[in-house]
């Protein structure tokens, strides 16, 4: 950096960390869906064991996560799935999936977990809606 | 020559990248074999494995080459010998606890850092001493820095900043809200990956620099320009990771927006691409610089992916697809990866000598084989992407399990290109590292020691000529 310019350079630069400090303050804040305020104690508990057990490795939330296994966003509202089906297959495990060893409340806290993610917003790719500028916007989406 | 701390940092990397390499390929056994392993090393130990070992060798063998650089600048303190060493043991520590974490299958569960969040506590630690190693041996000189020095720093001072942010999941008001925490994660991310570029980047500006002969470029207003820009997407351009997620609009278009000036870094390379075959016909013969043309080749077709799937539309389909997975793969493999051997051929070069002319064929032989079986393996990867996408958009009912084995023939592919990419890096790597053991320079003739400067401009095409 030439030494003449260090002044200048160092206003910009101070001006680029300034407004990623405010933009970060605006994800903590604002990055929530109206649906999504109210977890219940069972869902952050089904939360811890979806992170202990490593679920992520395999499955995806949202697309984000491992691709082994199927995403699971939506598993719970979609036909011919719902919680009896996910039920069986944390307790069972199946021919990829280890049997984990799950006892029913821990199941029924990963379904509240799973319920809580279901409720978050839809991520079947036919529900977003593609704008002529390159956006898509999810159905239903609604925040604070 | 005598082993010293930074050489230790690069060594200790490349045995971790062929361990998480290794990893990598058991873990991807289990798409044409499933169920293999299931219980007792599942793909939930396997995955975690390989992709810490390979951030490790990303983060140890940046930090090594920092310290190498500083070192030959004569700006590192006698006194800060055992910070490095510190800095050396605790990422060390980190290293081996989390592959124990996961062989026990003790997780923290989030990606990139799935071990228990207390093994975070000395990684941050660690970078803490780096920074104030770092800082104590430049400071003082900051208005004449060289750009180098500037994308270290804020590579250091991000890596710390992202790292905490990513643990923010553990106070409740982030943790128990799965929107924003996964908003703040990947907000995190990919700060951190942008942090490692950073390190990685400027050690290659460096090295440039050496090669050449000439480090005016990094006082130019342009190469500061892309900097510029490279920080502003490492601090903005994270959003594309979240476009599915039902998040502020603000924060995906701001995403959308920064990541389409990455536009003008394509345009950069297309622009001088004539210069840059030049220069690479003028520089080829040496080891250090194939690796950086090949990354260079990296760079063009990642970015170019990068850039379309930032399109939010396109980014719909791809997302969640193993088009994400190839991007990945071909920037930490073909660029990060490519850089840092880069580094380490023209480092022990320079502490250890010439590697003797057979393990200089193998690793010439390694490189072609490790670049070659990088691109089927990435076009497999792509294949298997795209093809996941078309079926997701058409098929949609379609049960996970089919759409699985209708990819098999892609990950076959993928697999069996591995294996070859796997023997091509081994093929390069073990020369180093037995560089690295035996301690000293290989007996060689001088007349295959090819001189890593070469200062006058009539002698380097003389040079090309001989080692082509």
């Amino acid at each position: 950096m030439p030494e003449r310019n260090f002044s200048y350079h160092r206003f910009i630069y101070t001006l680029l960390g300034v407004g990623f400090l405010v933009f970060s303050g605006f994800v903590y804040t604002q990055a929530v869906p109206e649906n999504n305020h109210v977890i219940s104690p069972k869902a952050v508990a089904g939360k811890m064991l979806w992170q202990q057990h490593n679920c992520s490795s395999c499955h995806q939330l949202y697309g984000l996560g491992g691709y082994l296994g199927p995403d699971l966003t939506n598993t719970l509202s979609t036909k011919g799935k719902g919680k009896n089906y996910a039920a069986a297959i944390m307790k069972n495990g199946t021919q990829v999936m280890p049997n984990f060893h799950l006892n029913d409340t821990e199941i029924e806290a990963l379904l509240a977990f799973l319920e809580q993610a279901d409720k978050s917003g839809n991520n079947r790719v036919h529900s977003y809606e593609i704008g002529l500028d390159g956006t898509i916007t999810s159905e239903g989406e609604t925040r604070k | 020559m005598k082993r010293n701390s930074a050489t230790i940092f690069i060594a200790t990397a490349l045995a971790v990248f062929l361990l998480g390499m290794f990893f990598g390929l058991l873990a991807a056994a289990q798409y044409v074999m499933p169920g293999l392993w299931r219980d007792t090393l599942p793909f939930t130990k396997l995955r975690p494995l390989h992709v810490s070992m390979v951030v490790f060798w990303l983060l140890l063998g940046a930090s090594g080459c920092v310290y190498y650089f500083l070192g030959t600048e004569k700006l590192l303190k006698r006194r800060t010998r055992k910070w490095i060493l510190l800095h050396y043991g605790l990422v060390c520590f980190v290293a081996v606890g989390s592959a124990i974490a996961y062989f026990s299958g003790n997780f923290g569960g989030r990606e990139y850092w799935e071990f228990p969040p207390y093994l975070a506590i000395p990684l941050v630690l660690a970078w803490v001493v780096f920074l104030g190693v770092f800082w104590r041996s430049v400071y003082g000189t900051m208005k004449r820095w060289p750009v180098y020095y500037w994308m270290w720093l804020t590579g250091i001072v991000f890596f710390i900043f992202s790292l905490a942010e990513s643990y923010l999941w553990l106070l409740p008001y982030f943790g128990d809200d799965l929107v924003r925490d996964m908003a703040v994660q990947w907000k995190s991310y990919g700060a951190i990956v942008g942090s490692w570029n950073q390190l990685i980047y400027g050690a290659a500006f460096f090295l440039m620099a050496k090669i050449s002969g000439d480090n005016s470029f990094a006082f130019s207003r342009k190469t500061y320009f892309f900097w510029f820009l490279g920080l502003t997407n490492l601090m903005f351009n994270w959003g594309h990771h979240i476009y599915a997620l039902p998040v502020s609009p603000y924060i995906k278009h701001t995403a959308y927006l920064i990541s389409m000036t990455e536009l003008l870094i394509f345009g950069k390379i297309l622009w001088e691409w004539k210069r840059s075959v030049s220069e690479m016909r003028q520089f080829f013969y040496q080891m250090p610089y194939r690796f950086l043309a090949a990354a260079d080749v990296w760079i063009f077709l990642n970015l170019g992916v990068a850039i379309l799937m930032s399109i939010p539309a396109l980014n719909l389909h791809t997302h969640g697809t193993h088009v994400t997975v190839a991007h990945a793969m071909g920037t930490t493999i073909g660029i990060n990866s490519m850089i840092l051997l880069a580094l380490a051929f023209y480092i022990f070069g320079q502490v250890f000598g010439a590697l003797s002319p057979k393990n200089m064929m193998k690793a010439k032989v390694g490189y072609w084989l490790s670049n070659g079986s990088l691109l089927v393996f990435w076009l497999a990867l792509m294949g298997a992407g795209l093809t996941n996408a078309w079926y997701q958009w058409y098929e949609p009912e379609m049960p996970h399990a089919l759409l699985m084995q209708k990819l098999v023939p892609f990950f076959a592919v993928f697999i069996f290109a591995g294996i070859f990419l796997f023997i091509g890096f081994a093929l390069i790597v073990f020369p180093l590292l037995q560089q690295f053991f035996s301690g000293k320079k290989a007996d060689t003739e001088t007349k295959n020691i090819p001189p890593f400067e070469i200062l006058e401009p009539s002698k380097k095409q003389a040079y090309a000529n001989e080692y082509a």
